[in-house]
């Protein structure tokens, strides 16, 4: 309680009262004078509990104030503040190890993080020509990753999955495998929790300290009990400590983001709460625009070591990829790694469907030097397949196998091979490349080597099985 | 010096902030917001009152702050220097930026478009006492070693060369002075035009001359004339970036103006890393030489993104007025749109589809009404082009949306991209039963007159087959691809050889990267003509897959990339014919039968 009365003492004149109407989690406040754009409110209510707000509409008149956290107990005569500052975070070495809620207050019991630099959160664009082009092939040790989707150093993929399916479980695999080749440097992780289940936190806490990555780690926590509107802060937060770690301390940091639909969701209710035009689905039309300064925050920097890498993880609404979530996180992000549910009922694990997944950055991260020379030739070979291949399985569904001509049947063995050997694997199981393309190599052998015309001829009498005696 | 005309900032919301105090400003007007004089348009004007739209982050402006008028519209700089350059929304080069600021772009940085302090060596080409005209050539300046940037009177100027010097010169110092009846006027190699104004012209030409990209899918089955308009739509995925960028880098365009508009920063990258690199095939020089680009990431501010559309249309038609033949490149056009669509719901504007304002089609038609072949304004006479290929991101890859269904009207070209192709992997996903080309008839003369006479016959007998061919798969995935005739399989197995052997083109280095019109001619005559020679053997009981396993028909897909190129692709030819023949030796069958109906 006595902090409360520090902090108006602390500020002591410039409490205002003359709020007008609370409704939801907007607050309309009339003649406060100059209140700039975005800039970051404090609230004290009659119940003395502090609370943060956001100006999104400023006019000499009226503040049109969002408020952070618990509205719960605020009355029309609370005490407002305008800090005269946006909202910013202190960012310092210390953050390592730590553990912090969605308005970046500790939740690890211990103190705040009080000496060190002053952030805005909302962050500046990256100028296009200071950008480095990402290149450095990353090892997951998961097969259809690294063969087919390879992630480089400083890109964003996301991972579009649906409600039951293990993608927290992949996305802590990828944390804990994630090495760059020949370079013996580590990924510090910043982890955002979006709306999450205590149950999903705990798991991605128990595998960072189960692996010892928490002590590289900054976890940041939106619980799905947590007020909705700070879910618009949580990734933002997340991306300024990690731009810290990677621009200033020039670590390669890996930001996990999840659930980012949760995200979306609170986006759409601040939308609405503000009475905007709603775009397709109730969302606003800005959405787009609006993850954009959060997906694009990933890169590399021209003459810095460090590099953000981001993973984001969304929850497609009805398993429906045309859904806006993911279709527009599609259009800003370089790819996306889909899981579907009819892998994982199968009992793949990964259950990770190629075909509709993609990585952008792939061809600047793989080749002679970077992977393998063959790469790139083997992993257009196998989609080629595995695509034949399920058409071929379709066809069988209605004129049965025996209906198929012998070389659609090779197909459809193809498919089943690649999924069950190339694809699937152990949760705790870390393939290199080259045992990933050996795998590769061993189910193109199945058809005959003229129907790899994909593949240049001494590439395959390099590596082809049948060749290699 | 005049007043200083300064206002007050009213209100803030997002990028759109109201203003009073200024009772003479006008609409379009530039105006500089708040003490950090962020850079605005002045976007509506009500009775005491004025709507401005802002480009950059408005974040921390408060109400109280002033406004200064500028006097100006919106103004592209247009002369020497901005080749080579990458420019951000509003014409500030990005290299400007960041030497200024860093690798973050902060706000209310003031940059002008062109260097000021370089040294131009400008040639005159006209002499003391000519009497010119806007449009007219008046000297030229290597810009760089591949443009020859054409000095121009300044469009609505008239008069007598009183004063024209040879020699070295900033922008900013006059190379001529031009009497007219009432004053002496100094040109400069700059002038300023309003962006959203489309420069003038002498007259339209129509179109005859084929865009060649190198892309064998949009050349051969889907071109575009120089001049003309394509838009190229399709979901996330589906390779609308990689197409463009592939048409940039390889196109027979003797400029390219590429307009990144709300995409990924990796990829406005990747351009940058890759055109100074990269060797323009025609003049064996670095792209970049060539080339401008526009930068609007989708990070930057929004209203950023709906200016740089007209921005880079601007500087195009400024190189086509010079008589080069320019290509413009916007990516993409959607995210163009949905910054209209913003700013508009921010003005409180009344929506009509899907959110987006009612002159939406408008705009569109405006944007794409800039592309053209014409006479060109002035002396000598001289005839440019510009041609505009934008992007389309429909929402959810369904192409039944306001974006794509109003560029659809104003476009001569589409380039449909599929999903399902995407998926195989099979690029360009340029779907061919969907995507549509009224440039074809137009080029089909140049095919005939540079290539061969009977590349119109071969294209649509290529067409018609893969048509037929969709048609026979659908009933195949039903009965299963061994129920079905040996004619129709032959069908499914020439189309399969086009598929692979000549639509999919997904290089990035190597010979493929770019296929020369005639190599397109002579890959498409293989795979046809094999089609009717096989056919015959077919019609006298020459079992399928007798045709099927002969090892040429995988060669057909595959020559392509054969580094012997054209001489491969001949020699193949010959092969393929050669077995065909053998097949009907080993049949009895009579080799004039094989090219009889042909």
């Amino acid at each position: 309680m006595s902090k409360i009365y520090d902090l108006i003492k602390e500020h002591q004149g410039k409490w205002l009262k003359g709020v007008r109407e609370i409704k939801g989690s907007l607050m309309y406040v009339e003649n406060v004078g100059e209140v700039g754009y975005d800039e970051e409110v404090r609230i004290i209510g009659v119940d003395e509990k502090e609370r943060v707000g956001r100006v999104l509409e400023t006019s000499q008149e009226e503040v049109v104030v969002q408020i952070l956290g618990d509205r719960a107990g605020l009355t029309i005569d609370c005490l407002v503040y305008f800090t005269g500052t946006t909202f910013k975070i202190t960012v310092s070495e210390e953050v390592l190890g730590r553990m912090f809620n969605g308005r970046f207050e500790p939740i690890d019991g211990l103190p705040p993080i009080t000496f060190g630099e002053r952030r805005e959160i909302i962050g500046e664009p990256i100028n296009p020509v200071a950008r480095e082009y990402p290149h450095d092939f990353i090892q997951t040790g998961i097969s259809a990753i690294d063969g087919s989707l390879s992630l480089v150093r400083g890109q964003k993929l996301p991972i579009f999955s649906i409600s039951g399916l293990p993608h927290n479980m992949l996305a802590a695999q990828i944390a804990r495998q994630a090495t760059v080749r020949g370079k013996e440097e580590e990924f510090a992780v910043v982890f955002a929790g979006i709306g999450l289940r205590s149950a999903e936190a705990e798991y991605f806490i128990k595998e960072f300290t189960r692996s010892g990555a928490i002590e590289r780690s900054v976890v940041i926590l939106n619980l799905a009990e947590d007020p909705a509107v700070e879910r618009l802060m949580t990734p933002r937060i997340a991306l300024t400590v990690a731009e810290y770690l990677a621009f200033d301390l020039e670590m390669h940091v890996l930001v996990i983001l999840t659930d980012m639909t949760n995200y979306c969701e609170a986006l759409r209710e601040m939308s609405a709460a503000r009475g905007e035009i709603p775009g397709r689905m109730g969302y606003p039309g800005y959405m787009y625009s609006d993850l954009a300064t959060i997906y694009e925050r990933a890169g590399i920097i021209k003459g810095k070591k460090g590099s953000i890498t981001l993973l984001p993880i969304l929850t497609m609404p009805g398993g429906d990829l045309r859904h806006p979530i993911p279709d527009l996180t599609g259009y800003i992000t370089e790819g996306q790694i889909i899981l579907s549910q009819e892998l994982h009922a199968r009992g793949i694990y990964p259950p990770i469907n190629v075909l509709p997944s993609l990585s952008r950055l792939m061809k600047a991260g793989i080749g002679p030097g970077k992977t393998r020379e063959d790469h790139k030739y083997v992993a257009e070979q196998l989609y080629d397949f595995y695509s034949r291949g399920i058409k071929a399985r379709d066809l069988a569904r209605i004129v049965g196998e025996v209906g198929l001509s012998p070389r659609m049947r090779r197909f459809l063995k193809f498919a089943d091979e690649f999924e069950n050997k190339y694809v699937k694997q152990g949760v705790y199981e870390n393939r290199s490349i080259e045992e990933t393309l050996k795998i590769a190599w061993e189910i193109l052998a199945l058809l005959p080597e003229e129907e790899l015309i994909r593949i240049p001829r001494h590439i395959i009498s390099k590596y082809h099985l049948g060749r290699r005696g | 010096m005049s007043v200083e005309r300064r206002g007050v900032i009213r209100k803030v919301s997002g990028p759109v902030v109201v203003a009073e105090g200024i009772p003479d400003i006008k609409l379009g007007e530039v105006v500089d917001v708040g003490k950090e004089r962020l850079i605005g348009e002045v976007v509506r004007i009500s009775e005491g009152y004025f709507t401005v739209q802002v480009y950059e982050s408005t974040s921390g402006i408060k109400p109280g702050e002033p406004v200064y008028a500028t006097g100006k519209l919106l103004v592209a700089e247009l002369g020497p220097g901005l080749m080579s350059t990458i420019f951000d929304g509003v014409q500030r080069p990005l290299e400007e930026i960041l030497k200024r600021a860093g690798s973050f772009i902060k706000r209310g940085i003031k940059v002008n478009a062109l260097p000021r302090d370089k040294k131009w060596y400008f040639k005159p080409v006209v002499s003391k006492g000519k009497k010119v005209e806007g449009g007219d050539i008046i000297g030229s300046v290597k810009e760089t070693p591949l443009i020859e940037h054409k000095v121009m009177v300044p469009p609505g100027v008239r008069g007598e060369v009183v004063k024209i010097e040879e020699g070295e010169f900033t922008i900013e110092e006059p190379v001529a002075i031009i009497k007219s009846d009432s004053e002496e006027i100094e040109v400069k190699m700059y002038h300023e035009w309003p962006v959203r104004v489309p420069r003038p012209f002498k007259k339209r030409l129509p179109l005859i001359v084929p865009l060649i990209t190198g892309q064998r899918v949009l050349d051969t089955f889907f071109p575009i004339a120089k001049g003309g308009a394509a838009c190229i739509p399709g979901g996330f995925g589906t390779g609308k970036t990689v197409t463009l960028h592939k048409v940039s880098m390889y196109s027979d365009a003797d400029i390219v103006v590429y307009i990144g508009c709300g995409e990924r920063g990796n990829e406005m990258c990747e351009l940058l890393t890759e055109f100074p690199r990269l060797i323009d095939h025609r003049t064996k020089r670095p792209l970049i030489e060539k080339s401008i680009m526009i930068a609007n990431t989708s990070n930057m501010p929004v209203s950023a993104r709906e200016a740089s559309i007209y921005m880079g249309v601007t500087m195009a038609e400024y190189y086509r007025d010079q008589g080069y033949d320019v290509a413009l490149i916007a990516d993409s056009t959607s995210r163009w749109a949905e910054a209209l669509r913003e700013i508009s719901g921010r003005l409180g504007e009344m929506p009509v589809e899907r959110g987006f304002p009612a002159y939406l089609p408008d705009r569109i038609a405006e944007f794409y009404e800039r592309a053209g072949r014409v006479e060109c304004l002035g002396r000598p006479k001289r005839t440019g082009s510009l041609t505009i290929m934008g992007a389309v991101s429909p929402p959810g890859g369904d192409f039944n949306e306001p974006v794509t269904i109003h560029t659809l009207r104003f476009v001569g070209a589409m380039w449909a991209l599929s999903t399902d192709l995407a998926y195989r992997r099979h690029f360009p996903a340029v779907d061919w039963l969907k995507s549509f080309s009224q440039y074809a008839e137009i080029v089909e003369e140049w095919w005939s007159k540079e290539v061969s006479e009977d590349f119109a016959r071969y294209r649509r007998r290529a067409l018609n087959l893969l048509t037929v061919a969709s048609e026979i798969e659908a009933i195949a995935s039903i009965v299963g691809e061994g129920a079905l005739p040996d004619d129709q399989r032959l069908i499914l197995l020439t189309a399969e050889i086009i598929k692979e052997g000549f639509l999919l083109q997904t290089a990035m280095e190597g010979v493929d990267v770019r296929c020369p019109p005639l190599k397109q001619y002579l890959l498409l005559k293989m795979m046809m003509d094999f089609y009717d020679k096989a056919y015959m053997l077919i019609k006298r009981r020459v079992p399928i897959d007798e045709i099927a396993e002969m090892p040429v028909v995988f060669e057909m897909m595959r020559v392509k990339e054969d580094e012997r190129d054209l001489e491969a692709v001949k020699e193949l030819y010959k092969r393929v014919m050669e077995a065909l023949s053998n097949i009907a030796k080993k049949y009895n069958i009579p080799q004039e039968a094989l090219s009889r109906g042909v």
